[in-house]
């Protein structure tokens, strides 16, 4: 029992470590919470069950299309609005009340053309074996999100310590006005940032079937909280470190559910505040901002 | 200060006039007691948001901390109604002094915080696991004390106190100070002004009237589930009201409550998605052209809004 909460919950915890690092990367780069963050991973999600639905197209190559209509959708969005609220007199409190309204624009949009109701793809889309490790068996699909998680998570290192981009992104995560005055193309860049955030909320989403059971319009709220609290726990800021925080979060809540369960949909909440009253730089790594 | 107050003053004596009376003519008295509801919980929102600048993203938890309190009153302690009214108000209270040391928190962080602290609020009284005190999911039953005519008046008295305390807190010195407090905080304390407390008397006002609030609607509606009041569209309705009519001043979530309600009344009852579609739109619109509400218009021309 222990072992296989142990491992069941290092796998969620990659998981929420892919629904968390999305809202951290756009939080570093430009310092705003995406109030929207949970609202783009159930647009992931339907994009994936539509797909699915109507033309058979399996979850993983959903990925490849979502890469390039969320990037167009963030790229778009960040020209849209982040401009125009950074020479705002208040860009942190503004902008958040102004994702806080994307959400719903969002969400009722989609309940107006689907319908409040919840939407699954099948578990055995990936077929019906399961795997075993130490003797625990586990549902292919989970192993499947994990090697997805682990190759996400490679991948934005990649972009950020190997490619120019990514030095640029990290620029300006570390300074916007000087990487200004340095000659970096900030807009540009930030927007780029922006859709790869959208993109990284958008996998999760079409993977969201498969690690919380079915996916509905007003999931958004919930999500974003919990990724804020996992993005807490990591490190504001530093995208890297959402890893950390979504494997505390997997943890708890997998030993939750197994020794406390009808107490375990406290978890996020509680995990949120108290992170935040006691120790708001996160878990690991430097200080980014004292909230 | 004194010619502002008395103007004010008659705006409040007119409201508590017009809900007096309309219920004589107007028959459908569920909406006129929403619309005292949203004006009153606007206000009280308006005391902390409006003056201090901490936006309470989960306000709607001191709504479900009143209604539940006061139910529990009247349920297990057999209270008379308005005694219960008042410890609901006393519940909502005790939940802001519990939460508190959120308000170390800054601007965004405290707004997450507080929601956060609002949906974990949620699921312990919906916990089936407190069956035998909250009656966990199953909701709360008050129709041994059904009134709707008394409670209709009680609302009326906590939206007329929620005006007062604002029309307080607009003309006097501990309002500048709380203003101060807004534009910044260290700056303030360095002024004189103990930011602590300030802040956490308007904490507590703001709780108190949510609180209030929530228990008059319970007792109006008699019988609810947690969902119904610790729903999170209530926070933020009552936010969207508040900006859209200009926070900090009498008028603003007064106006914004009394045109956003009627609106929300015209088209949002079948398919309420239609009036989320039109509020998060409107949210868009106002944070990138008008951030500081439609009374906001009036003020750019020098003109007084109370």
């Amino acid at each position: 029992m222990f072992e296989y909460t142990v491992l069941a919950g290092i796998m969620y915890g990659l998981y929420f470590g892919l629904v968390g690092i999305g809202l951290n990367l756009i939080f570093g780069v430009m310092r705003m919470i995406n109030l929207a963050h949970g609202d783009f991973i159930m647009l992931g999600a339907f994009l994936a069950y539509w797909l699915f639905h109507l033309f058979g197209i399996n979850p993983l190559f959903v990925i490849a299309i979502s890469c390039v209509v969320f990037l167009f959708l963030g790229i778009a969005f960040y020209y849209i609005f982040v401009p125009r609220l950074l020479k705002s007199k208040d860009p942190e409190m503004l902008s958040f009340i102004l994702f806080f309204g994307l959400s719903q624009v969002i969400e009722a949009i989609i309940i107006l053309s689907f319908g409040n109701n919840q939407r699954s793809i099948p578990s055995n889309t990936f077929g019906h074996s399961t795997f075993s490790i130490f003797g625990n068996r586990f549902p292919i699909s989970w192993l499947i999100v994990t090697i997805v998680a682990i190759v996400v998570f490679i991948a934005v290192y990649w972009y950020f310590y190997h490619t120019k981009l990514g030095y640029a992104t990290r620029a300006i995560m570390a300074s916007r006005d000087e990487s200004l005055v340095s000659g970096i193309n900030v807009n540009r860049v930030s927007a780029f940032a922006f859709g790869i955030g959208l993109i990284l909320a958008s996998i999760a989403g079409i993977f969201s079937f498969f690690m919380m059971g079915a996916a509905y319009p007003s999931m958004g709220t919930n999500l974003t909280v919990i990724s804020f609290a996992i993005i807490v726990l990591g490190s504001l800021g530093n995208p890297m470190g959402t890893i950390i925080g979504g494997l505390i979060y997997g943890l708890a809540i997998m030993f939750m559910q197994t020794y406390l369960s009808s107490w375990s949909n406290l978890l996020p909440y509680l995990l949120l505040i108290a992170v935040m009253l006691f120790k708001p730089e996160g878990l690991i790594g430097k200080t980014v901002r004292s909230a | 200060m004194l010619k502002k107050r008395i103007g004010s003053f008659g705006i409040i004596l007119i409201i508590a006039l017009i809900f007096i009376f309309l219920p004589f003519v107007y028959n459908n008295q569920s909406f006129l007691f929403n619309m005292m509801l949203y004006i009153a919980l606007a206000e009280g929102l308006n005391i902390i948001y409006g003056f201090t600048g901490y936006l309470p993203f989960g306000y709607v938890g001191f709504f479900g901390a009143g209604a539940y309190s006061a139910s529990l009153a009247i349920l297990f302690l057999h209270f008379p109604p308005l005694l219960s009214i008042f410890i609901g108000g006393m519940g909502a209270l005790l939940v802001g002094v519990v939460l508190m040391p959120l308000l170390k928190l800054s601007g965004a962080y405290f707004a997450i915080a507080n929601l956060a602290a609002s949906q974990a609020l949620y699921y312990i009284v919906a916990n089936p696991n407190l069956e035998s005190i909250t009656h966990g999911p199953y909701g709360i039953s008050l129709a041994s004390v059904y009134n709707p005519h008394a409670s209709y008046y009680t609302m009326l008295a906590v939206l007329v106190l929620s005006m007062i305390i604002v029309l307080f807190i607009r003309t006097s010195n501990f309002g500048l100070s709380l203003l101060a407090i807004k534009e910044d905080r260290i700056t303030a304390s360095l002024a004189g002004v103990n930011v602590a407390k300030a802040r956490a008397i308007a904490w507590g006002l703001s709780a108190f009237i949510a609180g209030l609030s929530g228990a008059s609607f319970a007792w109006y509606v008699s019988v609810f589930y947690p969902g119904t009041v610790f729903s999170l569209n209530i926070s933020v309705i009552v936010i969207v009201f508040a900006l859209f009519g200009g926070i900090g001043t009498i008028a603003g979530p007064l106006v914004g409550s009394l045109i956003l309600y009627s609106f929300y009344n015209f088209i949002g009852i079948s398919t309420p998605q239609y009036f989320q579609l039109l509020y998060g739109i409107l949210i868009i619109v106002l944070v990138l052209f008008l951030p500081d509400g439609i009374t906001s218009i009036l003020q750019k021309r020098k003109i007084y809004v109370p």
